[in-house]
């Protein structure tokens, strides 16, 4: 019994004493093509790359830890990693709880709906709008659609939501939408109205007062420098995202 | 570790409201189920196979996968297909709520079935024997005599289903629904503080569990007072 | 079957890690549920308050909230208590540990009841008996309440073990890469949500097969001593 006692112990604790050039990156695995899990079982996309990348320039070694959305801030606040590399807007809010580094790229909302649908973007009443819980989008939806907004713990239910019709409009970030558009789910949807520009920022988070975030903003700047920002850019998208 | 009071005194409304929801759902699924379940467990007992077979595949699929499959594959599984999308019943099958509601129901009612089964199979042969030799007919064996032994027999084994029910309901906040576990998760969203909204919420839960244990006791205590040892006053 | 497009690797991968934390939860909660009976067996008041609260408190929880709860909770608290002991770094859990956690507690504290009964179910002259012949409290226990507990356990114990092995789905929520989230994984590839949870559900369902069978095999063995008076 003592054994059982013993390796259970051994198997369950597991020390986080930090290696000094160990960097835990948080990411979502659910947010194509910024981060996602292919079919080996690898987390990939853009947000990896940059993380990647960064961790290179700090000769850092990175590990990545997948983590639900809506709990990714409290995750880094128990500290089951270091930093979020998931394309995080920087918002007041989330500056109460957490630290942001610079940008490494800029968003704006979009809404999605059917083709000829003929939904009019400026008149929602009546449309029942979806979005993922916990994001930018979502208190947009909410304030668009009153308290009926639908709220998913993934942006990919969300997709499956907006293609079986449970929902009229999707609100979400446009690049991720421009990304779905052109798969094939996407063909039979459309962006309706104008991009809404919020001036949004997306940056990486760590704990507050964290020396890490210099660190990463050093790191941002030289892949920027160096062209090697531009390479991964261009690999997910035909324009610059910055 | 800072505990913080106040914002789980500020949320409160927006829990209780979300415990609204889960009432709502456990207890109409408990409603429907049990009613449901009636039929399926005079089949389960039935002397022919094909009889006997056809609920036990139903309660073994119910009971032997995770309710949370259940609830994805019927929520976002069925939507994959045209046919479902165009059928009649869309229009309820694309609500959340009655996903939720007809897959909670079809659970409980599997389980149900089979406690309701094992206790008609326990009540004593000699009653039954008794009932056919004065000259019940098979409805009115099982009205007066199968049922309500069956009942008191299985009573027990049911309010352990009904609290598994009101536990397994929070898996409705997996699909877009905010009952108590739903709210909890949405106000941390909000707040990043998991540990005092989640304690907040199992407090609920713990309250919930106990009036609803507290009640059944009344319940149980009518239901069996025949069985009561009268004490000389 | 199904064209599982290239993703029934990964699916297996889930069904063994399902089996890990199914298992490790089991071991744990056998330990926790064991210790509970004992506790609330026990006549000193303080000891049957604490096994008495521990049942009441897990029972009344709905399974995904100690899931979360431990995920979340125990960085903190596990710091803390190293704290104590003069440790000054970060302790934490990895989502398998926080699994088989969140499930051994769950197991344990409906194992709790399982053995009680059973050991209530002991004959009460056996147990003066051995301590007649000089056996301690300990060895009582071991070599005589334990052996005939567990076969008046068992049937009890597989039912709960199948509560256990469903519950295993609730652990992908917090990203342990189980059937559930390999599914998830699976279907934001290939947007066919119901082939991958349909066959996600067939795996629980032939491991719920497999656990019951084992469970057969679990009564005949403990059962052994029994079986002439079963004609």
């Amino acid at each position: 019994m003592r054994r059982i006692a013993l390796f259970m112990a051994a198997l369950l604790l597991v020390s986080g004493s930090v290696l000094a050039d160990k960097i835990r990156i948080g990411t979502e695995g659910a947010y194509p093509p910024f981060n996602m899990i292919d079919k080996d079982g690898q987390v990939a996309g853009f947000d990896v790359d940059i993380a990647r990348a960064l961790c290179a320039k700090m000769d850092a070694e990175c590990v990545f830890v997948t983590q639900d959305w809506d709990g990714i801030i409290p995750g880094l606040l128990a500290r089951k990693y270091d930093a979020i590399v998931a394309s995080m807007s920087i918002t007041d809010e989330r500056r109460k709880a957490v630290d942001f580094s610079e940008r490494y790229y800029s968003n704006s909302l979009g809404l999605i709906a059917k083709k000829g649908a003929g939904i009019d973007p400026k008149n929602l009443s009546g449309r029942t709008l979806g979005a993922q819980r916990a994001t930018i989008a979502a208190d947009h939806a909410s304030a668009m659609a009153g308290s009926d907004a639908k709220l998913y713990d993934t942006q990919e239910n969300a997709y499956l939501d907006l293609n079986s019709g449970r929902i009229d409009v999707l609100v979400t970030d446009r690049l991720p939408g421009y990304d779905w558009l052109n798969s094939d789910q996407g063909q039979d949807f459309e962006f309706i109205g104008d991009a809404i520009d919020i001036g949004d920022q997306i940056g990486i988070a760590v704990r507050k007062g964290d020396k890490l975030r210099e660190r990463l903003n050093r790191a941002i700047e030289a892949i920027r420098a160096d062209g090697s920002y531009d390479r991964i850019n261009a690999k997910y998208f035909p324009f610059s995202i910055y | 570790m800072n505990w913080n009071w106040s914002v789980i005194f500020d949320n409160l409304p927006q829990l209780l409201e979300g415990s609204l929801l889960t009432l709502e759902l456990v207890f109409a699924s408990v409603l429907v189920g049990g009613i449901c379940s009636i039929p399926l467990a005079i089949m389960r007992t039935s002397d022919n196979w094909l009889v006997r077979g056809m609920p036990l595949a139903y309660t073994f699929f119910f009971r032997g996968t995770p309710l949370l499959v259940q609830l994805f594959l019927f929520y976002y599984g069925l939507a994959q297909f045209e046919a479902v999308r165009e059928s009649i019943l869309w229009p309820y099958l694309r609500e959340a709520y009655w996903c939720a509601l007809i897959v909670f129901t079809l659970n409980t009612c599997a389980y149900t079935t089979e406690i309701l089964r094992g206790a008609i199979q326990a009540v004593p042969q000699g009653e039954i024997e008794a009932g056919k030799a004065i000259g019940m007919s098979r409805f009115n064996l099982y009205r007066r005599i199968i049922m309500p032994l069956a009942y008191r027999i299985g009573l027990p084994a049911y309010s352990n289903e009904i609290i598994l029910m009101l536990k397994g309901s929070a898996l409705a906040s997996t699909i877009t629904l905010l009952d108590l576990t739903g709210m909890a998760r949405t106000v941390i969203a909000r707040t990043y503080m998991p540990i005092e909204i989640f304690f907040a919420a199992g407090c609920i839960y713990l309250l919930l569990t106990f009036i609803f244990v507290q009640c059944y006791r009344l319940f149980e205590q009518r239901l069996l007072r025949h069985q009561r040892i009268s004490r000389p006053a | 079957m199904f064209d599982l497009q290239g993703f029934g690797d990964q699916l297996a991968l889930g069904a063994w890690m399902t089996l890990k934390v199914a298992m490790g939860g089991l071991l744990l909660g056998l330990l926790l549920g064991i210790a509970g009976a004992l506790l609330k067996l026990s006549r000193r008041r303080a000891l049957y308050a604490i096994g008495a609260t521990y049942t009441t408190v897990i029972r009344g929880l709905p399974e995904l909230l100690v899931v979360l709860i431990i995920y979340f909770g125990s960085a903190g608290a596990l710091t803390q208590i190293a704290g104590w002991f003069g440790y000054d770094e970060y302790v934490e859990l990895s989502p398998l540990a926080a699994g088989i956690i969140a499930l051994g507690v769950s197991f344990g504290a409906y194992a709790t009841e399982v053995f009680r009964g059973a050991i209530q179910a002991i004959p009460r002259g056996q147990i003066e008996a051995a301590r007649a012949c000089g056996m301690s409290g300990a060895q009582t226990f071991t070599r005589i309440v334990l052996p005939q507990a567990w076969r008046i356990a068992i049937p009890g114990l597989g039912n709960l073990f199948q509560v256990l092995l469903k519950d295993t789905s609730l652990i992908s929520v917090v990203g342990l890469e189980e059937i559930m989230r390999k599914s998830q994984i699976a279907i934001s590839n290939t947007k066919e949500p119901f082939t991958f949870y349909f066959t996600a559900a067939l795996i629980y369902l032939s491991i719920t097969i497999i656990v019951m069978v084992g469970q057969r095999y679990a009564e005949r063995w403990a059962g052994r001593g029994m079986e002439r008076r079963a004609e």
